[in-house]
């Protein structure tokens, strides 16, 4: 780590670089966004956008039930929650006869009312406003260390198992015919993205989280023609409008994680337009 | 339910027909609704069986049950041409549709690395993955797709792209859905042909899901007519002059067809 904070100011000699929480936040977006562009390309060819959606939105109750536990700290709260709400979507789903969206819609509404209400209680919801917006230069050390082993896992389970995901992805009975436990590798899935999305929401916000995760990889799918170019596409893009939002935020004082959505919205834009000529 | 066909007709078929898929007392419920009973059914290699029924007959759903991918009552057991029992037989499908999102950068080369290959097609191919799914998509004229986006294909080269998939590896037993949109008629007898071909070709036993009562009539060698349980089974004729048969699709074979001497052994 010393190292690394030795070496950014001689690399890259500019103001924003000087300072401890931007050398912070720089690490967090080489950690973060390389991620979220790998998930999002599965999120967007299941059409699971709604899903992540509602996963993210699921954390306020998190947070709420983390308050009436009297937690400093509600991430595991969070974590729990999202992940129970994960896999209770996939259960209602497969049980029932209901379309996902219904099934998605019940839930996420459900979810953000309850946290809502507990939130609300006794006026108190403005402190917790932080998780809406997100805060990108609040990362500590400690945190980029636990982004770093999540991204590890993240990069072994994709490297595993997106082969039999891809399969799933465009037919779960000849995924199921070539050996693949669907449930398992859906619900090992949903999993997974309810804790990328879960943890990272104190960092981006829960009302905008969603669209990293998507438009890295809706731009690539207008420029890709298979799944590597598709892959290294919504990679590229991830940390380009990353990096390119963190810096334009330091010098705008805006908020870093929306100002990443909107440098990933241009590229969407471009590519859209690019394609259409 | 069983029928003996008799050694002539196999031999005139070319049939090995000693290899044996044995379905025994399936059943499956979805909640309190029971979809399948009692369906005892010998597949034997060689042999094109069609499914047919009406809507919400089960015919899917037999498929999936012999795919394990519904759970279901009874057994399934495949026999090779020694009578060895082989608990796992190797089932190669093709779906009635694929329900991935048409605009996806999803090429042919990436649908054979992810069912093949344990190199994760995001990182690379191997050059070997290539050569292999060259050859196999040229059994049914299909190489020339290999870089193609899977979405932007027509009905009939998905179909043909499909089953050059189900065929690799070559399996014990292939199931088939078939399509019901996006491929016209003549479409729809070229990919019987090519089944009937590959079960000569293959000695592969074929269970295939089919509404086209003609071409069924045409090309099968045994007939399924299911509706919650098995109504009838036979050749071809015995089936669709089955009372049962007439009364829930209609006269299918007409005199005139059943004298026409281009339809060969199978009468």
């Amino acid at each position: 780590m010393a190292l690394f904070y030795n070496l950014i100011p001689q690399l890259l000699p500019f103001e924003w670089t000087s300072h401890t929480f931007m050398q912070n936040a720089l690490l967090a977006v080489i950690l973060i966004t390389p991620m979220f562009g790998l998930l999002g390309t599965m999120i967007v060819n299941n059409k699971m956008a709604f899903f992540s959606d509602a996963i993210g939105h699921s954390a306020l109750t998190g947070i709420a039930i983390g308050v009436i536990l009297g937690m400093s700290d509600p991430l595991w709260a969070m974590l729990i929650f999202s992940i129970l709400l994960a896999l209770g979507i996939s259960l209602v789903k497969s049980s029932t006869s209901f379309s996902t969206d219904t099934v998605i819609g019940v839930f996420s509404a459900t979810a953000v009312a309850l946290g809502i209400v507990i939130l609300s209680r006794a006026g108190g919801f403005a402190k917790y406003s932080r998780f809406l917006i997100g805060d990108l230069l609040s990362i500590t050390a400690n945190d980029l260390f636990m982004l770093f082993v999540i991204a590890i896992i993240i990069f072994i389970f994709w490297g595993f198992m997106f082969n039999q995901l891809l399969l799933v992805s465009i037919n779960p009975t000849l995924a199921r015919s070539r050996g693949s436990h669907v449930r398992l590798l859906e619900t090992l899935f949903s999993m997974i993205m309810a804790i990328i999305v879960t943890i990272s929401i104190q960092w981006v916000g829960l009302l905008i989280i969603n669209s990293l995760l998507i438009l890295p990889a809706a731009a690539a799918r207008n420029i890709a023609g298979n799944m590597r170019q598709y892959h290294l596409f919504s990679v590229v893009i991830a940390l380009l409008s990353g990096l390119a939002g963190l810096i334009l935020s330091y010098y705008w004082g805006t908020a870093t994680g929306a100002t990443i959505v909107l440098c990933s919205a241009a590229f969407f834009l471009f590519t859209l337009i690019g394609t259409r000529k | 339910m069983r029928i003996n066909l008799d050694r002539d007709y196999q031999a005139k078929n070319h049939f090995c027909g000693l290899c044996c898929t044995k379905i025994e007392n399936f059943e499956v419920t979805r909640g309190k609704t029971e979809i399948l009973r009692n369906i005892n059914l010998h597949i034997h290699c060689g042999e094109l069986t069609a499914l047919i029924g009406p809507n919400g007959a089960g015919k899917s759903t037999l498929l999936k049950a012999i795919l394990g991918e519904i759970p279901h009552g009874g057994n399934l057991k495949y026999l090779d041409y020694n009578d060895h029992h082989t608990s796992k037989p190797i089932i190669g499908y093709v779906p009635q549709r694929l329900d991935f999102d048409a605009g996806s950068p999803l090429s042919i080369l990436d649908l054979f690395g992810a069912s093949r290959s344990r190199i994760p097609v995001w990182l690379t191919h191997s050059h070997k993955l290539r050569e292999h799914t060259r050859e196999v998509l040229s059994r049914m004229q299909a190489e020339q797709l290999l870089d193609r986006r899977l979405g932007d294909l027509s009905g009939g080269e998905l179909q043909r792209v499909l089953l050059a998939l189900a065929l690799d590896p070559l399996p014990d037993l292939l199931l088939l859905d078939e399509p019901v949109s996006g491929i016209d008629r003549l479409g729809l007898e070229m990919f019987f042909r090519k089944v009937a071909d590959l079960r000569l070709e293959y000695d592969l036993s074929i269970i295939l899901v089919s509404h086209d009562l003609k071409l069924v009539a045409q090309y099968a060698d045994r007939v399924v007519f299911l509706n919650k349980t098995i109504q009838c089974v036979g050749t071809p004729e015995v089936v669709f002059n089955d009372p049962k048969a007439i009364q829930t699709f209609g006269q299918v074979l007409n005199p005139e067809n059943y004298c026409n001497p281009q339809k060969g052994g199978s009468l």
